[in-house]
């Protein structure tokens, strides 16, 4: 965005594009997701000291309001197949953090027979944090990350070829 | 009371149904048959100067090479402050055990945790349903021969660790 001084009124220009991105990236609310202890790190991330509401960030309890879902802890293979059904009645477009060692690849309890190891075989992740757990300044860095990611998107310009030319 | 006089007081009533016992272990043991343990159960928790009144735990053990599997009954009486542990085996390829789900509530969920992770069946078990695991999953996971699927509803479980 710039600003036109040379405008007496103060007006601000941008790309259609860009502040589509812009007013996506400045609400994602996230779906309450925790399955292990991520969750109460996650808990801290909302809470008044790391305070991720500065970010335009909320928590919401349900799949259809929210546009992020957080992977906050070990996800079992039971848990799996109903993560895959929420990501699904997610609205898009529809952002996946996963938090934590467990979300990420199963961490400690890989090799247990009832742990999906990594929630990236359900479904797809946009931004990886590391630890176990994550402290709130790391998912807080994820989160800007997510918001860096948002911001590159293209939804009206194509970059696809036509399809004659493909054929 | 201790744990000479309850097994004195088991085998004085139920005799040869009592198999064997340790009782100067850390928890005190008594394995009795199978087929009395409900029997037993509820003697113990309503003779007066027992009055086993919770099952604190109840879990499964597989000993595959004696080809046996066995039932863990964890007893604590509140009302006296003594405990003792009751040992159930049964033999590997029909493992039915009587559900002591009437004796203390607190059986339900215990026995079907047995039942999810070990197969042990409890006859006359209201409502014998897979606990952990989800409904539709094959086998019992906690038995030495379990052999994990290759995948779960097109989730891969192959392992990319160096440890296997």
């Amino acid at each position: 965005m710039s600003l036109l001084n040379s405008v007496p009124e103060m007006v601000l220009t941008t790309k259609a594009d860009q502040f589509l991105n812009w007013t996506r990236k400045s609400s994602v609310w996230w779906m309450l997701f925790g399955l292990a202890c991520c969750a109460i790190e996650m808990m801290q991330t909302q809470g008044p000291r790391a305070d991720v509401d500065r970010f335009g960030t909320a928590p919401r309890a349900g799949p259809r309001q929210s546009d992020l879902m957080i992977v906050a802890g070990t996800l079992t293979l039971k848990m799996a197949l109903r993560t895959k059904v929420l990501y699904e009645q997610m609205p898009e477009p529809r952002y996946v953090i996963s938090m934590g060692s467990c979300a990420n690849c199963g961490g400690l309890f890989q090799l247990a027979y009832s742990v999906c190891d990594g929630v990236d075989k359900v479904i797809p992740v946009d931004v990886y944090v590391p630890g176990c757990p994550p402290r709130p300044e790391a998912l807080t860095e994820g989160i800007l990350k997510l918001q860096e990611k948002i911001m590159k998107e293209k939804w009206l310009v194509t970059k696809s070829a036509p399809a004659a030319s493909a054929a | 009371m201790d744990a000479s006089g309850i097994h004195e007081r088991l085998v004085a009533r139920f005799g040869s149904r009592i198999a064997g016992c340790d009782l100067k272990a850390r928890d005190p043991w008594v394995a009795v048959e199978a087929a009395a343990v409900e029997e037993i159960a509820r003697y113990l928790r309503d003779d007066p100067e027992l009055a086993f009144d919770a099952l604190s735990n109840l879990t499964g053990v597989d000993w595959k090479v004696e080809n046996r599997l066995e039932v863990v009954y964890h007893l604590y009486s509140y009302r006296h402050r003594h405990s003792l542990v009751l040992r159930v085996s049964v033999p590997r390829e029909a493992p039915q055990v009587p559900s002591v789900e009437g004796v203390w509530k607190a059986a339900n969920w215990l026995e079907r945790e047995a039942y999810d992770l070990l197969g042990i069946e409890f006859a006359g078990h209201p409502d014998l349903r897979r606990l952990l695991m989800p409904e539709d999953w094959v086998g019992h996971p906690l038995r030495k021969d379990f052999v994990e699927p290759d995948e779960y509803h097109g989730i891969s479980t192959r392992r990319e660790s160096l440890l296997r």
